[in-house]
């Protein structure tokens, strides 16, 4: 069966593309990309007119959380990898704090399994540092890698012995698996709700400061730095945090990051009706970190955009504000709100794109970013003009927890298509058969 | 349209009272255990004036005291907005005294009412007589004042009300239809 | 001027005429307390409940005081509230609470935002923040202010002195709303771990030394220090602490001749203030009390009915 996209604009970084072109998928791969490529007799073709839509490589969240095992009433990997071709991601990563953690082959697997059955965006697990993410003992790196864990971090735990980290970034290195930071000293942050600064000490509410992030943010530097090796930065959300990055990029060090676009869309002053869904870590800062997280993006400071989707249900969530749960959902309305940053000019769509599927892919070395002929047909369709509200009531993620309810959006993923086949679509499908 | 008719004036108003306070003088055989307590906002300076007729005539000071009845009201909490509240003071006990409750109008009763349930928190009074200045009817609850200036038989589209040279800069009361 | 609101949160959005027009209501109840019978009908059939997450005397006697002068029918709850020991939530507690219909719910709770939450829940009854957290705690201030009001005719003008953990204190903030919004010129000391971060921004002058904050103040507020704060490094020792900040005969003499103290109380006498001092001449802090029942009684009056 051989799937023809016809009339889209195909922004491809990976080939530095953009230009009107149809596609064709054969086999689940995408077999050519030309000008016009005629819809041949006699072959089963489903062809799908795009005129004007964008057509890129399908986007990549290396920041998630699916909560299964353990936590099934907030999300599972089926409902969220659904999330995620909603959202228009066709590869996710997810995190390792699950119940119990996925610290062994064990989990890593069956996460696999339940992608599999499920079906839908190609997922990806990171697994944990430590055992139990308890910051004392490595887990075992290389057969972790051997069952499929692309990456490795104590995200939501993080590593706060410098000596373990060390060890940690120089055996993953060896073995050739990146590990993500999550940066936060937990003494300085410890008892923190929100940002510290002027509306924290309106609220009463318990600041973090910004020094919890980038602090442990030069550590990691400091670290990479002195071993020769390379990590990568989650959550980025403060101007500091980005100076110092940038700064050791300039140095060489080979330090990878990445945001989320609640930091670049979002302030602390949001948390004034105290509501819960604007509760999370790192918590969102002052307009002036979120417009240095807008340069860091434009100048490559940060090198990719990722939602990190944290689903806590109503238990968690409907609660009194310092009693509530740390995370936000963002698989569904990631893309939309990054979009922001094409209208601002802050990015170009394919700068955009870069850092939603081309530079992830690169950093977690898995498929996907590319529309090269022979690679997977991954495949996110954006109409740059849809009009949407975000409703969570309507979302395939399980959970409620968007801080951008009710938020108009102009522009989103409106088909997914997962090795050649279509997992999401709101177009008018399929187009006509021959 | 509003039309407004003067049907007291100050001289009026004056000889009102001057009768009243021999009435109430007459009435309680002097100034013996009397009290004059006057009814927010209308009836205060008419207390006052009462209280210092009276001891113009008997070469005696009468005790005065203020009423505020609004957290007595029947209605207090049906309305939408909270009148403003003003204070009460009576600085004195009402046990066994003869007190005389001052007030401008006389309508509904409902105001004498709620006074009368006032004065009971602060003692037991020997009696509670009435004087208002006046008396326009369309009673809702069976009271009756002891000492009246002027019957002013008034329907319920006009609204009767007393101006006072203490607040309002004259003396006069007028008629006007709503 | 009118009263319009639904429920009484904070101070931070109030306007000046509100402030005052709550101020008069009070002075006009205060009265009733001093009768021999202390007691009008006005709130007759109606019901208050008090819903403490805090251990708390004053202010809950003060709002029970208060409810029963006006003849509402006033019911306390003790409950405990924790994010370890999960009992039932509070949005539970509030449906439950709304089943039985009461009229008023006063409520304090360790969690900054928390009367929020109900206010939002309960479209039909009256909310009343008797302190959240470190956030707000309007009816303390209220009733320091219709104390300054009582005792100096006025509040715009002067200058108040507010010293000690102002980054927990519930009182600092509402009282810094409440008296920058009347007018007042207000001061800041306390240790530099208990000085919350841009402060200066809510219009109030910082200062290091106690000296400096009292200097000519007309008004000396002293806040209550948690002794357990020691344990978090918050300060060194009670014994540091009362060096720098305690309230003593020395440093009373450089505000105004006639200056007053107050203390939102419990008070730890000898730790925030001198003995001498909390029972001397300058010291209102038992009018507070006093005025406080008033204060809330105003609050359930404005609040009650005519929705």
């Amino acid at each position: 069966m051989r799937l023809l996209l016809k009339g889209g604009r195909i922004i491809d970084p990976s080939q530095n593309m953009d230009a009107t072109m149809d596609l064709l998928i054969e086999k689940g791969t995408v077999s050519r990309i030309a000008t016009t490529i005629p819809e041949r007799k006699g072959e089963k073709t489903a062809v799908i007119d795009l005129t004007g839509m964008i057509l890129t490589p399908g986007l990549i969240d290396m920041h998630t959380h699916l909560r299964e095992p353990g936590h099934e009433y907030k999300e599972t990997v089926q409902t969220g990898s659904e999330a995620a071709v909603a959202g228009g991601f066709t590869s996710i990563a997810c995190m390792a704090n699950t119940e119990p953690i996925n610290d062994n082959r064990s989990v890593t697997e069956f996460i696999l399994r339940q992608a599999q059955a499920a079906g839908m965006a190609r997922v990806y697990p990171v697994a944990a540092v430590s055992k139990g993410e308890q910051g004392k003992f490595l887990t075992e790196f290389a057969d972790l890698k051997d069952a499929g864990a692309v990456a490795l971090s104590d995200d939501g735990n993080p590593v706060m012995d410098s000596r373990l980290m060390r060890n940690a970034l120089e055996y993953a290195s060896s073995l050739g698996i990146p590990i993500i930071s999550h940066c936060e000293d937990t003494n300085l942050s410890a008892g923190g709700q929100m940002n510290e600064g002027y509306t924290s000490t309106e609220l009463g509410l318990q600041g973090i400061p910004n020094t919890a992030e980038h602090i442990m943010i030069a550590r990691d530097i400091a670290l990479a730095e002195f071993s020769n090796v390379s990590v990568h930065i989650a959550h980025v959300s403060t101007a500091e945090s980005v100076r110092i990055i940038r700064e050791a990029k300039k140095r060489g060090v080979m330090v990878t990051a990445e945001t989320a676009p609640h930091y670049f869309t979002l302030t602390d002053e949001a948390l004034k009706e105290f509501s819960t869904n604007y509760k999370m870590y790192p918590p969102l800062r002052k307009n002036e970190d979120v417009e240095a997280i807008k340069e860091g993006l434009k100048d490559g400071t940060i090198d990719a955009i990722a939602s990190d989707h944290a689903p806590h249900s109503s238990i968690e969530k409907d609660v009194e504000f310092e009693y509530a749960a740390n995370g936000i959902i963002g698989l569904e309305t990631s893309l939309s709100a990054s979009l922001i940053l094409v209208k601002e000019n802050v990015l170009s769509l394919s700068q955009l794109i870069e850092k939603m599927s081309t530079n992830p892919s690169g950093i977690l070395k898995i498929p996907g970013g590319t529309l090269k002929a022979g690679s997977n047909a991954d495949i996110t369709v954006i109409d740059l003009q849809k009009k949407w509200i975000v409703k969570a009531d309507t979302f395939r993620s399980k959970s409620r927890n968007t801080p951008f309810e009710g938020r108009k959006f102009r522009g989103r993923a409106v088909l997914t298509i997962v090795g050649g086949n279509v997992k999401y679509s709101i177009l008018s499908l399929p187009g006509r058969k021959i | 349209m509003t039309k407004k008719k003067v049907v007291m004036d100050a001289e009026g108003i004056d000889r009102s009272l001057t009768r009243i306070a021999y009435e109430i003088l007459e009435e309680n055989k002097g100034i013996r255990d009397l009290v004059v307590i006057g009814i927010r906002e209308g009836g205060v300076c008419l207390a006052e004036r009462i209280a210092k007729k009276i001891s113009n005539i008997e070469k005696t000071d009468v005790p005065l005291g203020i009423l505020d009845i609004t957290l007595y009201r029947d209605d207090v909490l049906s309305t939408a907005k909270k009148p403003k509240l003003g204070k009460t003071d009576i600085p004195f006990s009402l046990d066994n005294k003869k007190v005389v409750l001052v007030d401008d109008v006389i309508f509904t009763g409902r105001t004498i009412r709620a006074a009368m349930d006032a004065l009971m928190d602060f003692g037991r009074p020997t009696l509670i007589q009435l004087a208002v200045l006046i008396d326009r009817g369309h009673r809702e609850l069976p009271i009756r004042p002891n000492f009246v200036g002027n019957s002013l038989p008034s329907s319920l589209w006009e609204e009767v009300s007393v101006h006072l040279a203490e607040i309002e800069g004259i003396d006069e009361v007028v008629i006007e239809n709503i | 001027m009118k009263f319009e609101r639904k429920d009484i949160l904070g101070l931070k959005d109030y306007s000046r005429d509100e402030i005052n027009f709550i101020l008069d209501t009070a002075e006009s109840l205060k009265e009733i307390s001093t009768r021999k019978i202390k007691k009008v009908p006005t709130l007759r059939g109606k019901t208050v409940i008090s819903l403490f997450y805090e251990p708390s005397t004053r202010t809950r006697t003060s709002f029970e005081i208060a409810a029963k002068r006006l003849s509402a029918d006033a019911v306390n709850i003790t409950a405990s509230a924790s994010s370890v020991v999960k009992g039932e939530t509070l949005i539970d507690t509030a449906r439950n609470l709304e089943s039985m219909n009461p009229d008023i719910i006063i409520m304090r709770h360790s969690a900054a935002g928390a009367p929020h939450i109900l206010a939002r829940l309960l479209k039909h009854q009256s909310i009343i923040n008797a302190g959240d957290g470190a956030h707000e705690h309007p009816t303390q201030s209220l009733l320091d202010m219709m104390t300054i009001r009582e005792k100096r005719g006025k509040i715009d003008g002067l200058r108040v002195a507010l010293i000690g953990d102002i980054a927990h204190s519930r009182v600092a903030r509402s009282n810094i709303y409440g008296l920058t919004i009347m007018g007042a010129e207000v001061a800041l000391c306390g240790p530099a771990m208990m000085m919350p971060r841009e402060i200066d921004k809510m219009g109030v002058t910082v200062h290091n030394r106690m000296e400096e904050a009292i200097r000519d103040a007309d008004i000396i507020m002293m806040l209550r220090i948690q002794l357990e704060r020691q344990k978090n490094n918050m300060f060194p020792s009670v014994r540091e602490y009362a060096k720098l900040y305690c309230l003593t005969p020395d440093r009373v003499k450089m505000a105004k001749k006639n200056v007053l103290v107050m203390h939102p109380g419990p008070i730890n006498r000898g730790v925030e203030i001198d003995p001498q001092i909390a029972d001397g001449p300058y010291s209102v802090i038992l009018e507070q009390v006093t005025n406080g029942v008033a204060l809330r009684m105003a609050l359930l009056y404005l609040l009650a009915g005519g929705k």
